[in-house]
């Protein structure tokens, strides 16, 4: 057997089992609209017409899906050096009060400072938080999932104390919220698209991070720490220092997502920063298996389902708690599928 | 549209090719969408679940209320968070409902949401819940209600008053802020008018949904020797159900919480949404201009008291009964001087009365005497 052709075998298996996972769950979903007295096949349409069935609406799930991928990676990276770190959420919303200070003090800078400036700032502050988490881990032995998710407290606590505190704007009276960056400085729209540029920021930032996991020599070694430590310790890899680097540019990622908020979006901190973003990566990097490519489709659909549920609320009057239900049965099932890897007939190679 | 979208287009006809097929039959299934030609879509968008007991199920009653009158199609979304999703709703409900008058009720969808969406479609109306709309500054096709419920926490103080033994009352507070600080003076105020003795304890969360810590809160408050709780956070159920459980009074907010505490629920500051929804649509069904400020007080409907429970004594229903028929009448001034913080600073001078309407008010950054606790 060639080896060609066993690759493109599990190209194959690859695609076939995710999304036969998702018809899994689709019918799944269908069978619980069906007991609620819905017409499963009203509810399908719905879905595709709320998400994927006109420029419109796929515009809707773009912009929904853009954050998604950024606070993804934040997830992917570090679990290639074998960590399960879910603070993205701490990142992002620091990364997007570093952005929007920054903005605010270069404020009438050329755009072309101030937004490289205000990407630089998020990324850093959102790099330093989950490096944190990996500090902790590999100097203290602290677990960093349970670490990155407490620091996110920390970090919302801190980000709420100096948006409401020193860094308040006082003619922000009833939504408290630091002083604007300033119309000159916030990111646009994508060209011919109402989608913003964050966007094409994660799609770079994800083909930037597969080029880097897979095609470079510090990819390699970053996949054997998470294959084995101790082995990767044993062949001389300078672990510490690995693990540190990835969780940076996870971070950083999601430091950027915070930055793209404030830039794109908001024009300035606050609490509408804390939306959750960071969580909903955490489902998109599972479902894509922690591959930086898998995330942007990945991220398309969860947008899509978000779309598709405002859809079938509205038409409906189904309350938005549906929406959950197939994105946890999407998970559950997704997940499951996981198993199925390597056992299924057609994709097997055949016995020598 | 232009050519990036049309190409989209293109893309999304071959993506959804064999599932447009399978659901070519289906186009039968939205007589919503055909109807909306003649009637006037509504959407109201909410940031939380719309049965939260409190501020978006206030909202909510509104919406029911509209959906009772003729040629008025509702379309509702929840736990619409304030990113670009709800720009993605509203839009939504604009190019996939035909809504042409939407109510996005969370205080933090104007600015920048609504506003952006009034640049892109102007001939949509927003109303917006809060008090944000600015003449000259903002869109004629942007409006704000509010209303002036500091009244309602004036007359749940005097019933908590009446009622407290212990003189001691309880507020839980989400953020320090003008609005939420204007409810914990005048309830403060309304309690000390019935003895000067009373304080209120006041512990702020943080947020406006926290659950966990608003029981603990209320846990700790009850301990302290507390004894009528009341609260302005989003949902106040798990401060009412908390007292509830500890057999302490308490006094709702945002909505009427009766339900959730048969024994101790005194009375509460309920919104009363349906007048300003009901100008909104009647003015767009004639095709009149909007009215961009809209406010108003128990006397113009805007807020109502909810109907006094089975612990409220008769003297506190007199009490309250009695000053409820002044604001009834428009003449009841709440903060006047002279009146000092709890630092006994003098934040309004004598014979200063600042009537409901004053800027002053919206700005309010400091606590009354009385209030245990700082901003």
């Amino acid at each position: 057997m060639t080896a060609r052709a066993a690759s493109v075998r599990r190209a194959a298996e690859a695609l076939t089992i995710p999304i036969g996972a998702l018809a899994a769950a689709l019918a799944l979903f269908g069978v619980f609209m069906a007991a609620l007295q819905h017409n499963p096949l009203e509810v399908y349409a719905l879905i595709y017409r709320g998400a994927f069935a006109s420029a419109f609406s796929w515009q809707n799930t773009l912009a929904r899906a853009a954050p998604l991928i950024l606070t993804a990676l934040c997830v992917a990276l570090p679990a290639q050096a074998g960590l399960m770190v879910i603070g993205g959420e701490g990142a992002l919303v620091l990364g997007g009060l570093a952005a929007a200070v920054t903005g605010r003090l270069l404020a009438g800078a050329p755009t072309g400072t101030v937004i490289p400036a205000m990407a630089a700032a998020g990324m850093l502050a959102g790099a330093l938080w989950i490096m944190l988490a990996g500090t902790l881990r590999q100097y203290r032995g602290v677990n960093e999932t349970i670490s990155s998710l407490l620091l996110t407290y920390i970090a919302i606590a801190l980000f709420n104390h100096l948006v409401e505190g020193p860094l308040r704007d006082p003619a922000s009276l009833n939504k408290p919220s630091t002083a604007p960056i300033g119309e000159a400085s916030m990111l646009g729209m994508l060209p011919g698209l109402d989608v913003h540029w964050g966007l094409a920021y994660g799609l770079v930032a994800c083909l930037a991070a597969y080029v880097l996991v897979r095609h470079t020599t510090h990819g390699f070694a970053v996949r054997i720490v998470g294959g084995n430590a101790q082995a990767a310790r044993l062949a001389g890899l300078p672990v510490n220092a690995l693990v540190l680097v990835t969780c940076a540019l996870g971070g950083a990622a999601a430091g950027l997502a915070g930055m793209v908020e404030v830039a794109a979006v908001h024009g300035s901190a606050n609490a509408s920063l804390i939306a959750g973003y960071g969580y909903a990566g955490i489902l998109v990097a599972f479902i894509a298996r922690q591959s930086p490519l898998a995330i942007v489709p990945v991220a398309v659909l969860v947008g899509g389902i978000s779309a598709s549920g405002g859809m079938l609320q509205r038409r409906l009057d189904l309350p938005d708690a549906t929406v959950l239900v197939l994105q946890g049965l999407a998970f559950v099932v997704v997940l499951a599928s996981e198993t199925m890897y390597g056992r299924l007939n057609p994709f097997r190679s055949p016995r020598a | 549209m232009s050519d990036a979208t049309q190409k989209l287009d293109r893309r999304d006809v071959l993506r959804g090719l064999g599932a447009a097929g399978a659901l070519a039959g289906l186009a039968p299934l939205y007589p919503r969408a055909a109807a909306a030609a003649d009637k006037l879509v509504v959407g109201v968008i909410y940031v939380g679940p719309r049965d939260d007991y409190g501020y978006n199920q206030a909202q909510a009653q509104a919406a029911a209320a509209l959906k009772k009158m003729p040629g008025i199609t509702v379309v509702e979304q929840e736990k619409v968070p304030e990113t670009t999703d709800v720009q993605k709703t509203m839009g939504s409900m604009i190019e996939q409902d035909g809504a042409t008058l939407l109510f996005p009720t969370s205080f933090g969808y104007f600015d920048p949401h609504i506003l952006r969406m009034a640049e892109k479609y102007p001939k949509v109306r927003f109303a917006h819940c809060g008090g944000l709309w600015t003449e000259g500054k903002h869109p004629k096709s942007v409006g704000s209600y509010f209303g002036y419920i500091d009244e309602c926490q004036y007359l749940n103080g005097i019933v908590a008053g009446h009622t407290s033994k212990s003189k001691k009352l309880g507020f839980i507070a989400a953020k320090p802020i003008p609005q939420v600080l204007r409810n914990i003076n005048a309830f403060t105020m309304g309690a000390r008018s019935v003895d000067p003795k009373i304080t209120t304890t006041l512990i702020i969360t943080g947020d406006w949904s926290l659950p966990v810590k608003e029981a603990e809160a209320a846990q700790s408050l009850i301990d302290q020797g507390v004894d009528v709780l009341t609260c302005h956070v989003d949902s106040p159920k798990v401060v009412v159900e908390t007292a509830e459980r500890r057999g302490i009074a308490v006094c709702g907010y945002h909505a009427n919480q009766a339900a959730l505490a048969p024994k101790g629920y005194l009375t509460g500051a309920e919104w009363s949404w349906t007048t300003p929804y009901t100008t909104h649509v009647k003015d767009a069904l004639a095709g009149k201009p909007m009215v961009n400020f809209l406010r108003g007080g128990l006397k113009d409907g805007f807020v109502k008291a909810s109907p006094y429970g089975k612990a409220v004594s008769e003297g506190a229903r007199k009490r309250a009964d009695a000053v409820k028929a002044e604001m009834m009448k428009g003449d009841y001034i709440i903060f006047k001087g002279p009146l000092k913080d709890n630092t006994g600073k003098t934040v309004i001078d004598t014979g200063v009365r600042l009537k409901q309407t004053e800027v002053a008010l919206e700005q309010m950054n400091y606590l009354v005497e009385g209030v245990i606790g700082k901003v």
